[in-house]
């Protein structure tokens, strides 16, 4: 069972006060939108063995969403950020490449 | 047979006799037995049937590993199956009885099994019962579910006395398992600073050592391990238990603990179990390690044993298995069976050592007490039926030729000790296989890893494959050092208490006996004794292709059974590596999981049952409606009245009467439940443009409108009513079940996508009751109460107001779900209570009445209004149901907008809403389909429709319904027959408007 630590409270909240959101950082596709373009916005989720960038809420404690950077394989909670922006931060980022080297995910790196 | 000694037993008290009974039977033991030891003592060496064969079985082992000592304990309500006669501590008044067998244990039917077992071999039932089909569901498997099996649930209508809880604990480092390892590690562990939780599963500290003999520190085991236990008490960062095993690790160091606290002393206060849910920064594990059996013909006969649980019951409980034991070992270990028995005065009459060249010191003592050794020799066979009588030896190389017969009542066998290495794979930790000593260790430079990445758990002792007394300790301390460490605190380096224990020679693996078994030999020696899995099985899984030991143990059922395979994993994946021709590494390891013994559906459960098994929601009215007979319906948390009964009338009868005087005259509905949310800012009406189909931005101060939500996905997700409260606020209105989870989702666009709008939600719903008062004196009642001005030109259809009604200050929404002249009035929950009982009291010349969730479903039915859940599934969108009045043409886009769009849902050619009119008055049943022409491709019928809502409509006297059908709305006076659930009988329907009742709409437009 996970601990997650929620970046807008500082809880080091357990699984059971969390629930997930699935993949991080999609862009919305709205009307007039191509049909593969809102299918894969809907839809397509990435799979990763390794690293993977989620969306979490603190539901049973402060109620905001956030965002969470973690190795599926070994659980590794690489660090946590604010749901409110579009990639995860560079320090964040450099902080997986050292314990991660060569790690892509999406077009991310 | 097994007695009983005049002395000896370092954890019985003799002076404490305990009375219990087996099957009925008297038995007496003393303070400190096992269920198993005290059955030993009273000669009762056989404890149970074997699951497929019906096997007459005996005690196996003396503890947590055991497969076959399976007990039934207690009667009626604290009936529990499958105990293990080895960890259950007796009491006086114990009733404890076997399992598996019938008529009884001596004499078993099913045993005939047993002679048919050449032709039940592995995968028998697979193969023999899967044709014809239809045969498995009502010849088959009840069949084999009243031969097969195990222990009886208790009885369905049982319900369990005891109480149970959950116990939450935070620690830097938890040491599972209280042998010398486990006590090691928490001395130093809580000697360097750390917070320590030390947990033992056994009623008693120091593990396997006692027993097995040697000297720390110069001291006597039992004198050190008191020692120890009394450091630990007194230092107030360790908190140590017995009776709780650590029964999983999972991830980021989140442990499950499982504490025994009354099975050994029923009645005493408190909870039986207390499941510990523990999160601890480092885990150390000193698991111990389980000895293994050896496969021979007839290793199951009651009286096999193993050598280090014949030497139990000998030191711990004064208990001889037989009087003449036979040892057969592969290791130097079974000497000290040997050893003990024969300084008790018992007969040994031979040691049997499968090492050509023997052991060491310790054969060398045994031999000097006189005992026979023989080396490089092995059983073909025991001898005997319901109780061991002889063994047949052979020379361990060849294929069983007999060197002689050894008379004896008692084999005790040691094929080597496995680490329990169940923790530490728990959570991933990896293994390595150590050819030495022939067993699976913790591999620590792959260690589960936390939330940090960094390894967590440490094994230690024998645990980690230290499996000699010096090493054992040494590695224990090495292990509360490394935890405490880890966890930030200094460890000392104090010298490691020194240890003296013979030298022992290295083991032999053996995984065969003899080595060259023939068929009849192998077909007899057990591997799994608990599932009934024998070395020929296993063998013909490999033949028939089953190579993956994860498919061998499913096809096999080896390790399968409650024990999971604690004694037969390692022989049974040694066997298949055989039969493969592979190495046992190659072959590795089936999953370990959780948890590490069985624990409890009560402790699972806690406190969490009844009343408290989950929150109960109440309106302000909840009492009243108690008061007054009401027939409840759970809708999510809360408690709704389906309807109100009087006295002699039937829930139908009562929900009649209820529409009917709400048409006529006055109905009350308690509608406190409606989800209730505020949006409020100055970027609301963007957002309530976004979130419903309708331009709710256009809605004006002081009105109301209906408006639908969607998901992304296109479907239409809940529906209600919203009121403009003013130019920044809106009140949404949800459904009961929706408020929740329609707070969730504006909450997740507002802070994942639209983060820079400036709204604020609020989810309101219990600050409010609200009260439905519906019907032709709707106003009239209110107009009585006072205090506003509630005419048609004050307050048309689709508005709301704001003021004091019979002086309670209430916001008013004229509004129906029900078709009549309809006002919904919230006031602040507090006065619910008091509005509730005003409104009755001034309706009463009204024959006010109360009405329930089901009279609200069959009068919006009768209006054609459609309800979230019945007309909608998460695949109807809502252009089905004809609400295209509801979406704005005018917006660029809303949630749910572009999915609409696409190809297959922009599209005539759809299921859609109708009403539908049995031809002879019937109601349809819910939930059915129309069936038409031709198949799918599965072969099952094809459909046109099905029903979403059916009611008795007492305003029509006749079955009214809706439901979707293939362009229903192009078809109109159609007849399409809809099937029962029986499948055949068929009702025919006329497909109609879905609005039955007043389509002008002429009773609530007053």
């Amino acid at each position: 069972m996970l601990t997650i630590q929620c970046p807008h409270c500082g809880v080091q909240a357990e699984e059971t006060e969390l629930s997930p959101g699935g993949e991080a950082h999609l862009s919305r596709f709205g009307p007039g939108s191509e049909d593969q373009d809102f299918e894969a916005y809907l839809f397509f989720r990435e799979n990763p063995k390794g690293v993977h960038f989620e969306r979490w809420r603190h539901v049973h404690g402060c109620g905001k969403w956030f965002h969470a950077a973690r190795c599926t394989v070994t659980m590794e909670v690489f660090g946590t950020y604010s749901a409110q922006t579009t990639e995860p931060p560079k320090a964040l980022r450099d902080k997986i490449s050292e314990k991660r080297p060569g790690w892509t995910w999406r077009d991310i790196a | 047979m097994s007695t009983r000694l005049s002395h000896g037993g370092r954890l019985t008290d003799r002076s404490t006799p305990v009375q219990f009974t087996f099957n009925g039977r008297s038995f007496s033991g003393y303070a400190g037995d096992t269920l198993a030891s005290a059955l030993l003592a009273g000669d009762q060496m056989m404890m149970g049937r074997s699951f497929k064969y019906h096997r007459p079985r005996g005690v196996v082992s003396s503890g947590a590993e055991e497969p076959n000592a399976l007990v039934n304990l207690g009667q009626g309500d604290t009936h529990e199956p499958n105990a293990r006669a080895t960890t259950t501590e007796i009491f006086q008044g114990l009733k404890a009885s076997s399992q598996n067998h019938w008529p009884s244990l001596e004499y078993d039917v099913g045993a005939v099994n047993a002679h048919l077992s050449r032709f039940l071999p592995a995968g028998f039932y697979y193969k023999m019962f899967i044709h014809p089909r239809p045969l498995w569901k009502h010849v088959y498997e009840p069949f084999i579910r009243q031969s097969a099996g195990l222990g009886k649930a208790p009885h369905p209508e049982a319900r369990d006395p005891d109480t149970y809880e959950h116990f939450y604990a935070y620690t830097d480092v938890l040491v599972v398992g209280g042998g010398v390892a486990g006590l090691q590690a928490a001395l130093e562990a809580g000697r360097a600073g750390a917070e320590v939780l030390l947990l033992e599963q056994t009623a008693h500290w120091g593990g396997r050592t006692p027993v097995d003999g040697g000297e720390i520190d110069g001291l006597d085991p039992d004198a050190w391990i008191e020692k120890a236990v009394g450091e630990l008490e007194a230092m107030p960062n360790v908190r140590i238990r017995t009776r709780t095993m650590g029964a999983g690790i999972y991830d980021h160091g989140y442990v499950l603990g499982y504490e025994r606290l009354t099975d050994h002393a029923p009645g005493q206060p408190g909870p039986r179990h207390r499941l510990w849910r523990i999160r601890a920064k480092q885990v150390v594990t000193a698991t111990g390690a389980i000895e293994r059996p050896l496969a021979f013909a007839g290793n199951d006969i009651p009286g096999v044993m193993l050598a280090s649980a014949v030497r139990d019951y000998l030191v711990n409980y004064g208990v001889a298995v037989g009087d003449r034991t036979v040892v057969v070992t592969t290791n130097d270990d079974g000497y000290r069976t040997a050893i003990a028995l024969k300084r008790a005065g018992l007969d040994v009459p031979a040691v049997l050592d499968a090492r050509e060249y023997g052991g060491g010191a310790l054969m060398d003592q045994a031999k000097e007490m006189g005992i026979r050794v023989e080396t490089g020799r092995g059983i073909s066979k025991v001898k005997g039926g319901k109780r061991v009588t002889g063994v047949a030896t052979c020379g361990i190389a060849g294929s069983g030729a007999l060197i002689d017969e050894i008379a004896c009542d008692c084999v005790a066998m040691s094929g080597g000790w496995s680490p329990v290495v169940n923790l530490w794979s728990h959570c991933g930790g990896k293994l390595f296989w150590d050819e030495a000593q022939a067993c699976f260790r913790p591999d620590t430079d792959r260690a589960p890893t936390g939330a940090d990445g960094k390894p967590f758990v440490t094994p230690a002792g024998a645990a980690n494959g230290y499996l000699y007394l010096s090493e054992t300790l040494s590695d224990g301390a090495v292990g509360g050092r490394t935890a405490a460490t880890a966890t930030g605190h200094a460890a000392g380096d104090a010298a490691v208490p020194e240890t003296s224990a013979p030298v022992e020679a290295a083991p032999r693996p053996v995984w065969m006996m003899p080595e060259g078994a023939p068929y009849e030999y192998r077909a007899k020696a057990w591997l799994d004794y608990q599932n009934d899995v024998k070395v020929t099985d296993v063998q013909l899984a490999a033949r028939e292709g089953f190579e993956s030991v994860e498919h061998t143990k499913r096809y096999t059922t080896l390790g399968m059974a409650t024990d999971q395979g604690k004694l037969s994993n390692l022989n049974g994946l040694a066997t298949l590596a055989n039969a493969l021709g592979e190495e046992i590494p190659q072959v590795g390891t089936t999953t370990f999981r959780p948890p590490y013994t069985p624990i409890s559906m009560g402790s699972i459960a806690g406190e969490a049952r009844g009343s408290v098994f989950q929150p109960l929601r109440r309106t302000p009215m909840h009492d009243w409606h108690e008061a007054h007979g009401v027939q409840w319906e759970p809708v999510g948390h809360w408690r709704r009245p389906y309807c109100f009964p009087k006295a002699g009338e039937s829930s139908e009868q009562a929900v009649h009467r209820e529409i009917t005087a709400t048409r006529d005259s006055l109905g009350l509905l308690d509608a406190s439940t409606l989800g209730k949310i505020l949006v409020k800012g100055p970027d609301a009406g963007r957002f309530m443009d976004m979130l419903y189909t309708n331009l709710m931005s256009k809605l004006a101060v002081g009105r109301c409108r209906y408006g639908l939500m969607c998901s992304e996905n296109g479907f239409l997700s809940d529906d209600g009513v919203v009121a403009r409260l003013d130019e920044d606020t809106f009140l949404v209105h949800t459904t009961t079940g929706g408020a929740d989870r329609i707070h969730a989702h504006m909450e997740e666009w507002l802070q994942t996508e639209w983060w820079d709008w400036q709204v604020y939600t609020a989810n309101v719903t219990e600050q409010y009751a609200q009260v439905g008062v519906v019907g032709p004196n709707a106003r009239k009642v209110l107009e009585k109460l006072g205090g506003m001005d509630l005419s048609a030109e004050a307050m048309p259809f689709m508005t709301w107001a704001d003021g004091t009604l019979g002086g309670l200050q209430a916001r008013v929404f004229r509004i129906s779900f029900s078709g009549e002249l309809s006002f919904e009035v919230a006031v602040p929950a507090g006065q619910g209570r008091a509005l509730w009982d005003t409104l009755m009291e001034a309706g009463a010349e009204f024959n006010a009445t109360p009405y329930g969730t089901e009279a609200l479903h069959v009068m919006r039915a009768e209006k054609g209004f459609i309800m979230i859940g019945d007309e909608t599934d998460g695949t109807v969108i809502p252009q089905d149901l004809g609400l295209d009045w509801a979406i704005s043409k005018k917006k660029d886009d809303y949630i749910g907008k572009r999915a609409q769009e696409r190809s297959f849902m922009d599209n005539a050619d759809r299921w859609k809403l109708v009403g539908l009119e049995t031809l002879d008055g019937s109601v349809l049943p819910d939930g059915a389909y129309a069936p038409t022409d031709g198949k799918t491709r599965n072969g099952q019928r094809n459909t046109q429709g099905r029903v979403t809502s059916s009611y008795f409509s007492p305003t029509l006297g006749k079955g009214i319904a809706m439901g979707l059908v293939h362009n229903g709305p192009d078809r109109m006076g159609e007849v399409i027959s809809f099937a029962a659930a029986d499948g055949t009988t068929m009702t025919e329907a006329r497909i109609v408007n879905a609005v039955f009742f007043d389509p002008e709409g002429k009773k609530q437009n007053v």
